[in-house]
């Protein structure tokens, strides 16, 4: 039996995806060919999607951009037996998936799997390595699992790049007899689907890291806060967790040991601010979403007041691939104190959007020019904005910098999530200042004061620059504004929200006078 | 808008469904929303006392949260994102234009009942934008007459559907 694979997660899906499958679905049935249909996750080259594969020799070879009129041909092309890529001459036919060089230039670690099979397959995901940290991490007393995480250097994912066994290291030390490991799901920055992508295309590895987090500090509560524009993703974590529950990977007894980790998804309900660690954790008690001050820590007061565990997605994933292969492999990659590999995602106007992990330390232009090849317009790249709405643009001298935490806080930037957004000749970079100001004034939690009125104040002075009113002065206003936004909010959202719009100032003057 | 007798009985039972969680409310909410597609301001009470929770709890947290509608609104939610990436694709004419064709603001749902139209803030597939999501379809590279279309295609669903019941 030959098997067809077609993607299915978010984009893939919103590219056409299911329409596809359905067509190939209907023409195998009527034909009565002897093809198995595999719905896969996305390899994240969303360019390429509705990205067909077949498998041939144990290789896997793609179509791109599969339209509904094509799907015949392509059944064609795959029945016929005397088929050689080398020969193939069908217009959509990309050769062998894995050496197209926007994908053979990637590190894989997180997302090695990511489209490979079905998501929800746990036999899939057991062949492919998954659940061999689990069981290492069964076999290890809790201080040594901390140990491993800490020897990794891994530092959460979700922005503020903290050490993760650092912050482990304080829940495993406070004692309490209840704490929770929380999965901060709620990907707010614009630009980015790195998270989505992972719940979506490899949920278990989520699901892993985060049983293993509970090994590690003695909890065994887990919640999954998730934001609530993800619907795709909401689906399939649900299965994916309802699947562990019947085959004894989650509930009382894990993998049939006296261990107990209970797991459950929770949804936002469209607050940015959420994704803040302390106001994520106020939404899950059921409250407004207000940040609240540090300390204490989260990791020694959180959830209900118990000592909890607050990481990222991709953090939690790591976790999965650093008890399986061990710290020192993954240490391996990356560049000075940034260690491992940093799915940057692609986004934007860009001729080839998608998630890209690499080992960190390749620069900015790489990214934009060698993977993205410019932008989906034609047109001249006039901005790159990193690290989500919060992220400054970054200055046209500075492309070269290489993508790590520190060299890019030295350039009064930030990785934060790995979002890249481009931005062609055609954007109006007031409009983007204005935006990221009016973004602050909307999901601001309304805590303090600077964030709360200074965003207000903003899009006034904004709009009064707008309309050639005092524009020197009004200026200098902004910026006095931007500095005390940034030096007395308490957290990032109105701390950094000057960022984008200070540096659209000074990068883009011509569009502000 | 006044709840009957029978919406009372199935406020009821929602809110028994997920009383046992830990912090409940998001989830009653959501669940509330799923069934009602607002917030009844009479199940407000209600949630309220079967949660422990004073009304005014209850109330800040409609309040706080884009996802929680105090007003029935339109049949279908129509969101467009408004986020960065999508900016970047052409959003924001797709947003005049949406408005336009529809007739309504954002937060506004068509005169038919039929749609919702609002901004989201990223919908995660900002890599093929600019996105829209209508209920939970989520639709990508959405120009102004895919738009036009995406619309027909759910007006004519919905004719159908009248039809055949
Ligand atoms: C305004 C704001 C929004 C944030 N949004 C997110 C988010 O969507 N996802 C996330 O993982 N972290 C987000 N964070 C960071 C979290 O507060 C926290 O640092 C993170 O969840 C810790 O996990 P990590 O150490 O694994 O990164 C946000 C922070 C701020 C200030
Ligand atoms: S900076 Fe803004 S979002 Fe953060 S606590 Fe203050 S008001 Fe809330
Ligand atoms: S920015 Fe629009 S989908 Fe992410």
């Amino acid at each position: 039996m030959r098997k067809l694979f077609i993607p299915n997660d978010t984009s893939a899906v919103a590219m056409g995806s299911n329409l596809v499958a359905n067509r190939f679905e209907e023409l195998i049935k009527n034909k009565s060919l002897d093809i198995q249909i595999i719905r896969n996750g996305s390899r994240g080259m969303f360019w390429l999607e509705p990205l067909v594969e077949f498998e041939s020799d144990f290789k896997r070879f793609g179509f791109q951009s599969v339209d509904l009129s094509e799907v015949e041909s392509i059944l064609e092309f795959i029945c016929d037996d005397s088929f050689d890529a080398a020969l193939n001459k069908h217009p959509k036919f990309l050769g062998e998936t894995e050496s197209i060089e926007y994908f053979k230039k990637q590190q894989r670690l997180s997302f090695f799997r990511s489209g490979l099979g079905d998501p929800l397959c746990i036999d899939h995901y057991s062949s492919l390595e998954g659940f061999t940290g689990l069981k290492k991490a069964l076999e290890m007393q809790p201080q040594q699992i901390v140990d491993e995480v800490k020897n990794s250097g891994l530092r959460g994912r979700g922005g503020a790049a903290f050490p993760t066994g650092i912050k482990w290291q304080t829940v495993l030390d406070t004692a309490h007899s209840k704490k929770y490991i929380v999965c901060n799901a709620d990907e707010g920055d614009s630009g980015t689907f790195a998270d989505r992508l992972l719940m979506e295309s490899d949920p278990y590895q989520l699901i892993e890291g985060m049983i293993i987090a509970g090994l590690a500090v003695n909890a065994n509560q887990g919640y999954i806060y998730l934001r609530s524009e993800y619907p795709f993703a909401h689906a399939t974590l649900n299965t994916a967790i309802s699947r562990c529950y019947a085959e004894g990977i989650l509930g009382q007894n894990v993998l049939g040991k006296k261990i107990c980790f209970e797991l459950e998804v929770r949804l936002g309900a469209g607050a940015y601010i959420c994704g803040e660690e302390t106001s994520l954790l106020e939404s899950l008690e059921g409250k407004r979403g207000l940040v609240r001050s540090k300390p204490p820590l989260p990791a020694i007061e959180g959830l209900f007041g118990c000592p909890t565990v607050v990481n990222n997605v991709l953090t939690l994933g790591a976790i999965s691939t650093i008890l399986c292969k061990g710290s020192d492999y993954y240490k391996n990659y990356g560049t000075g104190r940034s260690r491992g590999t940093l799915p940057v995602q692609l986004s934007g106007n860009i001729k080839r959007g998608g998630l890209i992990e690499i080992p960190f330390g390749i620069s900015l232009r790489e990214i934009v020019e060698d993977f993205g090849g410019g932008t989906f317009s034609g047109n001249p790249v006039k901005a790159i904005q990193v690290g989500g709405p919060l992220g400054a643009f970054v200055d046209r001298d500075k492309w070269d910098t290489p993508m790590d935490y520190e060299a890019f806080s030295a350039i009064n930037s930030m990785i934060g999530h790995g979002g890249i957004v481009v931005f062609d000749d055609q954007i109006n970079m007031f409009d983007q200042a204005r935006f990221a100001m009016e973004f602050c004034a909307i999901e601001s939690c309304g805590k303090c004061t600077p964030c709360r009125i200074g965003s207000t104040r903003g899009l006034e002075v904004l709009d009064k620059i707008s309309s050639k009113k005092d524009v020197e002065d009004n200026l200098i206003l902004l910026e006095e504004l931007c500095d005390t936004m940034e030096h007395s909010s308490l957290c990032a959202m109105g701390g950094m929200t000057p960022f984008p719009v200070k540096s659209a100032v000074e990068l883009y003057k011509e569009d502000f006078t | 808008m006044g709840l009957n007798l029978d919406y009372k009985a199935e406020l009821d039972n929602i809110i028994r469904d997920h009383i046992d969680m830990e912090g409940p409310l998001l989830p009653v909410l959501h669940a509330v929303m799923a069934r009602f597609s607002h917030i009844p301001k009479d199940a407000i009470p209600i949630i309220a006392r079967k949660l422990n929770l004073s009304s005014a709890e209850v109330s800040g947290v409609v309040s706080f949260y884009h996802d929680f509608k105090k007003e029935k609104v339109g049949r279908h939610k129509v969101q467009i994102c408004r986020s960065e990436a999508c900016q970047a694709m052409g959003s924001r004419e797709l947003e005049v234009h949406a408005k336009k064709s529809l007739k309504v603001d954002f937060g506004e749902s068509t005169n038919d009942d039929l749609i919702f139209l609002e901004p989201v803030y990223c919908l995660g597939n900002c890599a093929c934008s600019p996105s829209v999501r209508i209920d939970d379809e989520i639709h990508a590279r959405v120009t102004p007459s895919g738009f036009d279309k995406l619309i027909s295609d759910l007006r004519s669903v919905n004719h159908h559907k009248a039809r055949n019941s």
